[in-house]
């Protein structure tokens, strides 16, 4: 019965279906970016033409309403937080993966597994809160006014951990238990297997994470905002303020006009730029050890 | 299939959602919609609630976003009325403005704070950077922390003007975006000067936090100095309409500009215009 | 030599990571409590029910609740499916299609960090303008489902890749389609993965302010239909804290309903992927 070439036809038809659903599917969320970046291209011509890219790396300083568009300082501060928090919740994450794997007893790793995602989820804006109500007074202790480079870094590494520490253990998650397995058989100890086993086997999925808490960082704004000082200048410490691409798009917007509501979608092409530039420099890295 | 089965329901509910909106348009002469000023948008929101429920079944919906974005929308036609917190600016005529009601600007420092006035000078001083300590205004051996206004917010146009500022001189610590970030940068932090708005200010000392409003020109920061004019920084809150108003906008308007709504005027913190 | 030495790391290795797992969970708690502790005085059964008063300072927060789950519903609604239609294509078809595949991946990487900012400026431009949907919890939901997508698929790709090769291999061997694969093996095996990356999703999803504020919109009424604009919690509580003063008090109170809800969303999803994976087994 169930040889019957009508089923067997009706199988390879649903089949096509599903290919064509998927492929579509695929599609769909494939084409949003592009969507996405020929609107915000579209709203940043205007800037654009006018004088062209070089100004944003030429003028003199930020003051918009006379035209002058130095982005060279809110990159500067984009990079900066973002490094610094991905130094910080890098290392920790993946120990928060190994921890959850390798160490904790079954049940202590399910509540912290929980604890993580929780959170994963806790809104940006109450980091920010709990940032400007309770961090930045602290760091203030360590003079300036607290907001500045250190606690925007903090603040936006607490923001990046969950995503490193939850890729980092579905990766390890992920290595194969017989391969695990074995090297217990020879004898290796937890530390052993984990960092010389699972995270070498898992390197993919973690690479993976912390381009997604890169991503985030570099997006990140109401957070940042709201704990970062937002002076527009190179910062030279690390109590000095500074402003991000994200947190100088969510002060000016609302209240820009023209050129420099232009000038500021501008900014945020800039930074969509950036971040594809380094995924594809992850990319190529990854195939070059590939390779080697 | 059961997947496929989904996605086309949602692209139903998507596709019975633009027909929906079909709808609500044909019915729009019963809503009205605001955006612009996040400043005016708590205001607006009240003033709604209450004229939603003397005029049933109109409908208002306030949306915020700032001063620009009420300006673009109501001259787009994006929105039936703007909202503002800044006088429009060369390129921008052509709306028709109906003030609603007015807010101070004043300095504000830490409550603990012994400084009790600055002159015009030394506020000049703070702010570029001439005078770097308390004690050279007697007050602590401490170092001045400067709290400015983010680029295009009417209070730091305000501000500047009044000062005969320009913002390239100012030499800030931190810059802050909406009212309420300054009075938290503020009140966590000793040294700290910054400027918002007098019934913001003055709404938050009501509930202890610890801040105190500085005069202007010997002239006590509140609200009932904002309302009779005689606080020197002050700025207008203003509703915008391309040219004339008709309809449900003009009814609203009307109401808006009258007397029944002055209490909600001072429960946000702003001086109604006396007319 | 080599076994003296191994326990003495093994003990050092054990002590740090437990350490960062303390100090994870500690940050975590510092913060939870710190927000618990300012707000759960305003919480009560009224607060929950009642409409916004005097711009969200008196009142609760009954409208804003229904608007968020609204808006979530119609997130997890497009979001999940095309989610994981797109997760099932990358890591189980685009082999072959290198090229397609690799471009979507790569685009899906540079949508995950798009500033949440300048999705709402695109939600703003494309569905309430564009597709004339105006300020609404279908407009917000939308551009919350664009936002969750690269991470729900980053994760549930993942999950899907670990699934080992031979049983895929034995399921062809034994003639089944691959719908029958992709429902009977793939998907179970892959549920826990798939159930972690939509609470991430999500989560960062519900955590947004900035997208909603400009598609969703500010209006605290109770919603009547998708197509009318109501305002999230994020929102609100960013309202309170940074625009309304004397809002602190029900701003810390809606932080804390709107961790409540999150830890229960998340209770929900891996109850919920435990089910589905028990039922998909059988």
């Amino acid at each position: 019965m169930t040889s019957s070439p009508s089923r067997a036809l009706r199988r390879s038809r649903a089949d096509g279906a599903l290919v064509a659903a998927l492929a579509a599917g695929a599609a769909t969320a494939g084409s949003i970016v592009v969507l996405i970046f020929a609107f915000v291209a579209r709203e940043a011509w205007p800037a654009l033409r006018e004088r062209g890219p070089l100004r944003f790396v030429t003028d003199e300083a930020w003051h918009p309403s006379d035209g002058e568009l130095l982005l060279l300082p809110m990159v500067a501060g984009t990079l900066l937080t973002t490094l610094g928090a991905l130094l910080l919740a890098g290392p920790l994450g993946i120990a928060s993966g190994i921890f959850a794997r390798f160490y904790a007893p079954a049940r202590a790793a399910r509540l912290y597994r929980r604890l993580v995602a929780l959170l994963a989820g806790i809104p940006s804006v109450l980091f920010g809160l709990w940032g400007l109500v309770v961090l930045v007074p602290l760091v203030a202790r360590l003079g300036g006014s607290g907001q500045g480079l250190l606690s925007a870094t903090l603040v936006l590494a607490l923001m990046i951990l969950p995503t490193v520490a939850i890729t980092a253990d579905a990766a390890l998650g992920a290595v194969p238990q017989p391969v695990l397995q074995g090297a217990a058989a020879l004898g290796l100890g937890r530390w052993t297997i984990a960092r010389r086993v699972a995270v070498p086997a898992a390197r993919s999925g973690i690479a993976t994470g912390l381009l997604l808490a890169a991503g985030r960082g570099l997006g990140e704004t109401m957070a940042v905002l709201m704990v970062a000082g937002n002076v527009v200048q190179v910062p030279d410490g690390p109590l000095a303020p500074l402003r991000t691409v994200t947190a100088n798009i969510a002060l000016e917007m609302g209240y820009a006009t023209e050129g420099h509501r232009s000038a500021l979608f501008a900014s945020g092409l800039a930074l969509m730029v950036t971040v594809g530039a380094l995924v594809v420099l992850v990319e190529w890295q990854r195939r070059r050890t590939v390779r080697a | 299939m059961a997947r496929t089965r989904i996605v086309a329901l949602l692209l139903l509910a998507v596709f019975a959602g633009g027909c929906g909106v079909g709808d609500a348009a044909a019915a729009s002469g019963a809503r009205l919609v605001l955006t612009g000023s996040s400043t005016v948008a708590p205001l607006a929101a009240e003033i709604g609630k209450r004229f939603e429920e003397l005029n049933p079944p109109a409908r208002v919906d306030v949306q915020t976003g700032g001063s620009s974005r009420g300006i673009a929308d109501a001259k787009s036609g994006a929105a039936d009325i703007g909202m503002a917190s800044r006088a429009l600016k060369d390129g921008e005529e052509g709306l028709t403005v109906f003030p609603l009601a007015r807010d101070g600007v004043a300095l504000i420092v830490h409550a603990d704070n012994p400084v009790r006035e600055l002159s015009r000078d030394e506020v000049t001083g703070v702010f570029t950077g001439r005078i770097q300590r308390w004690s050279e205004l007697g007050g602590p051996d401490s170092e001045i922390t400067v709290v400015n206004k983010a680029e295009g917010r009417a209070t730091l146009e305000v501000f500047l003007a009044h000062f005969g500022l320009d913002n390239r001189e100012v030499q800030a610590d931190v810059v802050i975006g909406d009212n309420e970030q300054g009075v938290k940068t503020v009140a966590g932090n000793r040294s700290a000067i910054g400027y918002v708005s007098v019934g913001t200010a003055e709404l938050d000392i009501a509930l202890g936090v610890p801040i105190r409003l500085l005069p202007a020109g010997g002239v006590e920061a509140s609200t009932e100095n904002v309302a009779n004019g005689t606080f020197p920084i002050a700025r207008q809150l203003s509703l915008l309409t391309p040219g004339e108003p008709s309809g449900l906008a003009r009814e609203f308007l009307t109401f808006a500009q009258s007397e029944e709504v002055h209490d909600l005027i001072a429960q946000q913190g702003f001086a109604p215009i006396a007319r | 030599m080599r076994e003296l030495r191994l326990p003495a790391g093994e003990r050092v290795a054990t002590t740090l990571m437990w350490a960062a797992a303390a100090f994870v969970a500690g940050s975590l708690l510092w913060i939870l409590g710190d927000m618990i502790v300012r707000g759960l005085g305003g919480l009560s059964p009224a607060f929950l029910t009642s409409a916004p008063a005097d711009a969200g300072r008196a009142g609760g927060i009954g409208p804003i609740l229904v608007s968020t789950l609204a808006i979530l519903a119609v997130c997890i609604g497009v979001a999940a499916p095309l989610g994981l239609a797109t997760a099932v294509f990358l890591s189980e078809l685009a082999v072959g299609r290198r090229g397609f595949g690799d471009l979507v991946r790569r685009s899906l990487d540079a949508l995950a960090a798009v500033p949440s900012i300048v999705f709402g400026l695109f939600g703003n431009a494309l569905f309430c303008h564009v597709l004339g949907l105006g300020f609404s919890i279908l407009s917000g939901g939308l551009t919350l489902a664009c936002m969750a997508l690269p991470l729900l698929i980053r994760t549930t790709e993942e999950a899907l890749r670990a699934v080992p090769q031979e049983q895929r291999l034995g399921a062809a061997a034994l003639g089944l389609s691959r719908l029958t694969t992709l429902r009977r093996l793939l998907l179970p095996a892959a549920a826990p993965g798939i159930g972690a990356g939509l609470v991430l999703g999500v989560g960062r999803a519900i955590a947004e302010t900035a997208a909603l504020l400009f598609t969703s919109g500010y209006v605290t009424r109770m919603p009547g239909s998708l197509l009318d604009s109501g305002r999230s919690l994020s929102v609100h509580v960013f309202d309170l804290a940074m625009n309304v003063p004397g809002g602190n008090e029900n701003a810390y109170a809606s932080a804390c309903v709107l961790v409540l809800a999150l830890l229960a969303i998340n209770a929900l999803a891996v109850e919920g992927t435990r089910w589905w994976a028990r039922r998909a087994a059988r």
